[in-house]
């Protein structure tokens, strides 16, 4: 081989390399950080047709119903915990922290967390991103088997 | 009448608007110049029209015209009147029309200042640009009508401009958000036209340059504007949530800072022309890619209100259209442009090379990042999320060669290097840049992590690399206060440029490790110390505004026994949505934010209450005004002004 080809061979050999090692790295991360979404009821039955339970430890996120009248506060510091639902099992949420403007019994919230028993999640954030009429299109979807509700408006009766 | 009058303004605004598709593209291919000249008066009356419509929509807003179905969902009486203003892009169909006010404007503004160009070429700008324009008002017109009537039952009331945005940060991020997505569509529309014309020279990209540059200054103040505002609104005190909402702002802004080092190859030495072109294509398609995200209701986010599978269609089959189009076009003709400068390998094109590279790879992570919850939702694998730590991550390796580059690349020269030239000043330069970080943290902080001290050091490894250059360049011919003033104004935008982005890394940086978060319960009177300061919560009185109420939390902050300042965290009740708010008390300062939410009452007559405190957090912000400046600069280079001078004749031949 003539030393401008080895060169040029070298060159690409590089690259390739270079783009495997991105590749592989940019997979290894998103490995790492992709989170399952689940239901109530799929947290508990399982999910899919495999029937595929989370295991403890596992990062996921959660949606579903908050079921009225189970929010409890600690009197002292600021831990909450509050059962979801969707169709049937209920799920219990632990949360340190200041809940979203947007919390209230009766209505859907997403949460991310660790799951820490079987039916139990200790959860580093909640969110309740939704206006009064509609809930997180995840839980929607999920309670109601409905995909991208349009808002309804009803202003004569509403206001 | 008003809001009928407002559609009649649009239909005729599209009817133009098909008219500047046809007459100068069509012209342009028969070598008809009367159709090409048709152009410019076209372009300024499809935009007069559109602003014609977009003020009757505001005048219905303020006239709390609840007939407008649109005024009823968004506005009610008892709002401010600026926010019945802003309003009319608080939604979508409102949205829409801002941004084709901001589209027909910018093909007003490119008609009116383009005419040192070539008729042939100017008539394909515009012409493409007037097909975009087509593109979106058919879609206004047809699935997203602003002016839809509620008659003949209308309500008394409207149903409020949801809270989240009545906000001073959101009067002004849309609009400078959509003049930079629509002002890359003037990039894409000269590289179409360069495509179509088969002469993609340096000429073009300086022609392209300037409204490249203006558009990104745009974006990127756009940006800067949405992350402080969802700090300061959304109560949570973080500033980028890597949410698909951002990140679809995020893409086309890689892509367009990669277009415009890319550009400045192509002005200057005459290479990496495909390479740019297919760059303005990407950058424009992003923005595209971002409205169909936004619009078509395939995700969850805070920005994504009302939502329609039929709206994302559309948008979906206009980019496959735009972008199809555009690619096939680019695939016959760019065997046809041939480089012709050389280079070596240490040399500025490598660099800028390099700069390309580490952006586009930033896009890729982006892109899949966003697209991949997506597709798994719907190729039916259940919902997914990615999690910030994978960006963060990313993005954290992408950065230390990139602003590794960044330092070393404006002190190249083109075509070729001796590494032996560089290789003293780079190393002071490092060398410089460690000490002082070191000095600065650990003078500052108790403990330092490796990755914060790495990171700090690439920011002032920045700013010291640019202040080398600046006096290298400067002293080249003469003395350093004279060089100053002879440098060009493009290159004092790269010097902005560069150090607003050393701001911004800086500003990340410190603010992610040394910020403090405390969830409290406190009762009155009671302190809280966090870091150098004392927080004590004096009560919580009620508030009263125009279309809400609610508590207000009064927390006095003092440092060593002296008081900085009274905060005010509100807890607002809108009437109308009946939705709480939180807002946020804040104290800006240079070096720290102090910053305070209010949280539920407790049961024990105590408050919960969320303190930060937020070191450099402005730093990031001031980073990325600094960047829109640069943008903006470039326009008051005399190289990229158009005089008269050098168009007299030459505009009357077809060249």
């Amino acid at each position: 081989m003539n030393p401008r080809r080895k060169k040029r061979l070298l060159g690409v050999v590089a690259i390739i390399v270079g783009i495997g090692a991105a590749i592989g790295l940019v997979l290894y991360a998103l490995q790492e950080n992709i989170n399952l979404f689940y239901t109530p009821s799929e947290l508990i039955e399982g999910k899919g047709s495999n029937k595929e339970k989370p295991h403890i430890g596992q990062k996921l996120r959660i949606g579903g119903m908050v079921v009225p009248g189970s929010v409890i506060r600690d009197e002292t510091s600021l831990q909450v915990s509050f059962t979801l639902i969707d169709t049937g099992p209920l799920v219990t949420i632990k949360y340190q922290g200041i809940l979203p403007d947007l919390f209230r019994e009766g209505q859907g919230i997403v949460a991310q967390g660790v799951l820490i028993e079987p039916d139990v999640i200790e959860a580093f954030e909640v969110l309740a991103k939704h206006d009064e009429e509609y809930m997180p299109a995840e839980v929607a979807e999920a309670v109601k088997g409905i995909k991208h509700e349009k808002p309804k408006y009803n202003l004569e009766s509403g206001n | 009448m008003i809001p009928e009058f407002g559609y009649f303004s649009l239909t005729l605004a599209m009817v133009l608007s098909v008219l500047l598709c046809i007459f100068p593209l069509w012209g342009a291919h028969t070598g008809n110049l009367r159709l090409m000249r048709a152009a410019p008066s076209l372009a300024v009356g499809q935009f007069v029209f559109v602003l014609v419509s977009f003020a009757a929509l505001i005048y219905a807003s303020l006239t709390d015209d609840f007939t407008v179905a649109y005024v009823a969902y968004h506005s009610s009486s008892t709002l401010p009147w600026y926010y019945k203003i802003t309003s009319t892009w608080g939604g979508h169909e409102g949205a829409i029309l801002l941004w084709l006010v901001m589209q027909a404007g910018w093909t007003a503004v490119v008609a009116l200042r383009s005419n040192s160009l070539p008729w042939i070429l100017r008539a394909r700008v515009l012409g493409v640009l007037g097909f975009l324009g087509v593109g979106f008002m058919l879609y206004t017109l047809w699935m997203s009508n602003p002016f839809e009537l509620l008659l003949p039952y209308f309500p008394v009331e409207g149903r409020d401009l949801n809270p989240l945005l009545q906000d001073p940060g959101m009067i002004i991020h849309p609009p400078l958000l959509y003049m930079g997505y629509v002002g890359l569509s003037v990039s894409f529309a000269f590289a179409i036209a360069a495509l179509l014309t088969g002469k993609l020279d340096n000429t073009w990209a300086k022609w392209s340059r300037p409204w490249t540059m203006t558009a990104w200054g745009f974006l990127t103040l756009g940006i800067t504007i949405g992350s402080w505002w969802a700090y300061s609104e959304l109560g949570w005190g973080g500033w980028w949530f890597w949410d698909p909402v951002e990140n679809a702002s995020l893409m086309p802004w890689l892509v367009a800072t990669a277009l415009l080092h890319s550009l400045s190859v192509t002005e200057k030495r005459g290479v990496f022309k495909s390479w740019t072109v297919l760059l303005a294509i990407a950058a424009f398609s992003l923005s595209l890619l971002g409205t169909f995200i936004v619009r078509s209701g395939i995700i969850v986010s805070v920005h994504a209100f009302a939502t329609d599978p039929d709206r994302g269609l559309f948008i979906l089959a206009f980019l496959a259209i735009v972008v199809g189009g555009a690619l096939t076009l680019y695939a016959f003709r760019v065997s046809q442009v041939h480089s012709e400068g050389r280079y070596k390998l240490v040399s500025r094109e490598v660099a800028l090379w390099l700069n390309n590279i580490f952006l586009v790879v930033a896009t890729f992570i982006v892109l899949l990042g966003t697209l991949l919850p997506m597709v798994h939702k719907e190729m039916g694998l259940g919902s997914i999320s990615i999690g910030e730590p994978f960006f963060n991550k990313m993005f954290a390796i992408i950065l230390v060669p990139f602003a590794i580059l960044m330092g070393i690349g404006p002190l190249l020269r083109w075509k070729q290097n001796k590494w032996s030239f560089l290789q003293n000043k780079l190393l002071i330069a490092a060398l410089m840049s460690l000490v002082i970080t070191a000095a600065w943290l650990y003078s500052s902080y108790a403990v330092v992590a490796p990755l914060t001290l790495l990171a700090t050091t690439l920011a002032i490894w920045i700013v010291i690399t640019t202040g080398v250059d600046l006096y290298v360049k400067a002293t080249v011919q003469t003395n350093f206060s004279q060089g100053l003033k002879r440098l060009g104004l493009s290159y004092w935008a790269m010097v902005l440029g560069h150090v607003g982005i050393a701001f911004v890394i800086a500003g990340v940086t410190l603010t992610s490790a040394y910020s403090v978060e405390r969830d409290v319960s406190m009762k009155p009177g009671e302190i809280v110390q966090l870091n150098q300061y004392q927080y004590r919560f004096e009560g919580v009185y009620t508030i009263r505004g125009a279309n809400y109420s609610g508590y207000a939390g009064e927390v006095s902050v003092l440092k060593n026994d002296k008081l900085v300042t009274v905060l005010h965290a509100e807890k607002r009740h809108y009437d109308i949505g009946m939705q709480f708010m939180t807002e946020a008390a804040i104290d800006a300062g240079f070096t720290r934010d102090l910053y305070l939410a209010l949280g539920e009452q407790l049961n024990n007559s105590g408050w919960s209450l969320r303190i930060y405190h937020k070191p450099f957090v402005r730093w990031m912000w001031i980073g990325g005004v600094l960047i829109s400046l640069a943008g903006f600069m470039i326009l008051g280079d005399k190289r990229y002004r158009t005089s008269k001078k050098s168009t007299d004749k030459s505009q009357e031949k077809l060249v």
